[in-house]
């Protein structure tokens, strides 16, 4: 055999246990979840009636509308304490740092009791809205409280994200700015979110995935708030509707894929955990 | 130096941000030593509710910490040899196959976990063993790792390496275990950090996934907080602390330049 031959036929057996796990538990199951998607009363037409059936497009639409924000509030705070925390020594910045990585590890499901622990009936701001003002403030169990959670998980990451692009900007840039008699905002809107565009594309989509699948948090806080995630589960577990719930899941890996595959695009090599 | 207003603006931002994922680290710590968190401090101090959560849940800590280390072996075994084909021959079907696995990540869990149980969910003996969760875990985690070890063999001279040690009379395998993997040690064990610290924290496809017999630390805790009073949800929440800070130190040391290479 020709040497080459043998590494091919070498490289072929070297990816093949890689590759027979995935095409085993993933594409075969995924390929089941497809059909079994289009199984229903409905037929291939289950794929519309998250559009088509107001009760799905509302949580359709609800589940855009609240990562939308999320991402939109997560990259402004983001932006401006990643870079402050990049641009400024101090004392105590490394601590601030570490509490900022220290969340990146809680599962979706510890989120959503951090947030509890602060608007829930037990929580801190209860508590506090109680005593000033003998009204307790309850934010946890609605969207609000899920709002929170999100930003609870997507503000580490898009920080150290932002933090990794301000360090590679050239600050010279923004002295010239200045010294030709820019504003402090015209800097901001023509030096700095230029420079950092790539990295706030990128992570502005991953916390957008990340939020639309988002699972352990809504279901810790409530299970009846109306997101996609908690509606696939119920129509799985409550209503036994097994064609409906594949069928919205398809929908929702596309809408997350696609994001990802936008992220991926704009700035190379990331990739999301998802909480 | 003389620090201007904005500065003193931007800082207390930067603290408020800090203190809105902290605070509930700090409250949650507090509430699961604390007789009675409703009452307060002053109710006293207690360990009570970190023993009965050890007498409640200490299986699926033990569980949680099995799979992970059984995650682990997976993915190193055939994570590194599918990182270092993916390095070797950088073409069209190999960027295809790096696409492909990242799915499984870029997918919602809730998905994944449909699709297996839907699959392989009439297999009972397979459904309800622990091994169902496993499989979940290294789809999940597979790209991690593949990532990891691909970057640190992507930044050496791979074909360099290889080509000295076989003229040198190296076989494949002395080429492997002794050239390529000691020159990837940094990618390996960032990777396997990564991976056990995502599956000791997987939540969305576990919880498809488990039986009751088959409960992990995440689903113990799911369990708790929406079954258990706040203070054994708490006091549960600290012991899943103790168990992720060592990981993230770990991560941390070796992010942090001029201590160990630049990895992924």
């Amino acid at each position: 055999m020709k040497p080459a031959h043998r590494e091919s036929l070498r490289h072929i057996a070297l990816l093949l246990p890689a590759l027979t796990i995935f095409a085993a538990f993933w594409l075969l199951p995924m390929a089941r979840l497809l059909s079994v998607g289009a199984s229903g009363e409905m037929g291939i037409s289950a794929y519309w009636a998250v559009v088509t059936d107001p009760r799905y497009f509302s949580s359709l639409v609800s589940t855009i509308v609240l990562s939308a924000t999320v991402t939109f509030a997560t990259i402004i705070i983001a932006g401006i304490t990643g870079m402050f925390l990049q641009r400024h020594r101090f004392f105590g910045r490394s601590f601030l740092l570490a509490t900022l990585t220290f969340p990146l590890a809680f599962p979706g499901v510890v989120v959503g009791f951090m947030v509890i622990l602060l608007v829930g009936r037990q929580g801190l701001v209860g508590s506090v809205t109680e005593w000033l003002f003998d009204e307790k403030l309850v934010l946890a169990y609605s969207m609000a409280g899920l709002f929170l959670g999100y930003l609870y998980f997507s503000i580490p990451r898009v920080i150290l994200t932002i933090m990794a692009a301000a360090e590679k900007l050239d600050g010279a840039l923004e002295e010239v700015a200045r010294s030709l008699g820019a504003s402090p905002w015209q800097v901001i809107r023509d030096v700095m979110i230029p420079g950092l565009k790539p990295a706030l594309i990128s992570s502005g989509a991953i916390c957008f995935a990340t939020s639309m699948g988002a699972f352990g948090t809504a279901f810790t806080l409530a299970t009846k708030i109306n997101v996609l995630p908690i509606t696939i589960y119920s129509e799985f577990t409550n209503y036994a509707n097994f064609s409906l719930a594949a069928a919205l899941s398809i929908v929702l890996g596309l809408i997350t894929w696609m994001a990802l595959a936008l992220a991926r695009s704009m700035a190379g090599s990331t990739v999301a955990a998802a909480a | 130096m003389k620090r201007s207003p904005r500065f003193y603006v931007q800082l207390a931002f930067t603290v408020a941000v800090c203190a809105f994922l902290v605070v509930p680290v700090v409250l949650s710590i507090m509430a699961g030593v604390t007789e009675n968190f409703f009452v307060g401090i002053k109710s006293g101090l207690t360990f009570r509710w970190v023993v009965e959560v050890w007498t409640l849940y200490n299986k699926t800590i033990f569980l949680s910490i099995g799979i992970a280390l059984a995650t682990l072996a997976v993915t190193l075994l055939i994570g590194i040899p599918a990182a270092y084909v993916l390095a070797r021959r950088q073409n069209r079907y190999t960027r295809w196959i790096e696409e492909l696995m990242v799915l499984p990540v870029a997918v919602p869990g809730l998905a994944t976990a449909l699709a297996l149980i839907l699959l392989y969910g009439q297999f009972r003996g397979f459904r309800i063993s622990w091994t169902f969760i496993l499989v979940g875990h290294v789809l999940f985690t597979l790209p991690f790792m593949v990532r990891s070890v691909l970057a640190v063999m992507s930044a050496i001279d791979l074909k360099t390496l290889e080509d000295a040690a076989a003229s040198l009379g190296a076989t494949f395998a002395q080429r492997f275990f002794h050239v390529i993997l000691p020159n990837c040690r940094q990618g390996i064990l960032a990777g396997a950090l990564m991976v056990v610290t995502l599956s000791m924290g997987e939540f969305n496809i576990t919880w498809m996934l488990h039986t009751p017999l088959t409960m992990t630390l995440p689903v113990g805790l799911a369990d708790s907080y929406a079954s258990m009073r706040l203070e054994i949800g708490s006091a549960y929440t600290i012991v899943f602390f103790i168990m992720i800070i060592p990981l993230l130190v770990a991560m941390q040391w070796m992010s942090e330049p001029g201590k160990a290479k630049k990895y992924g």
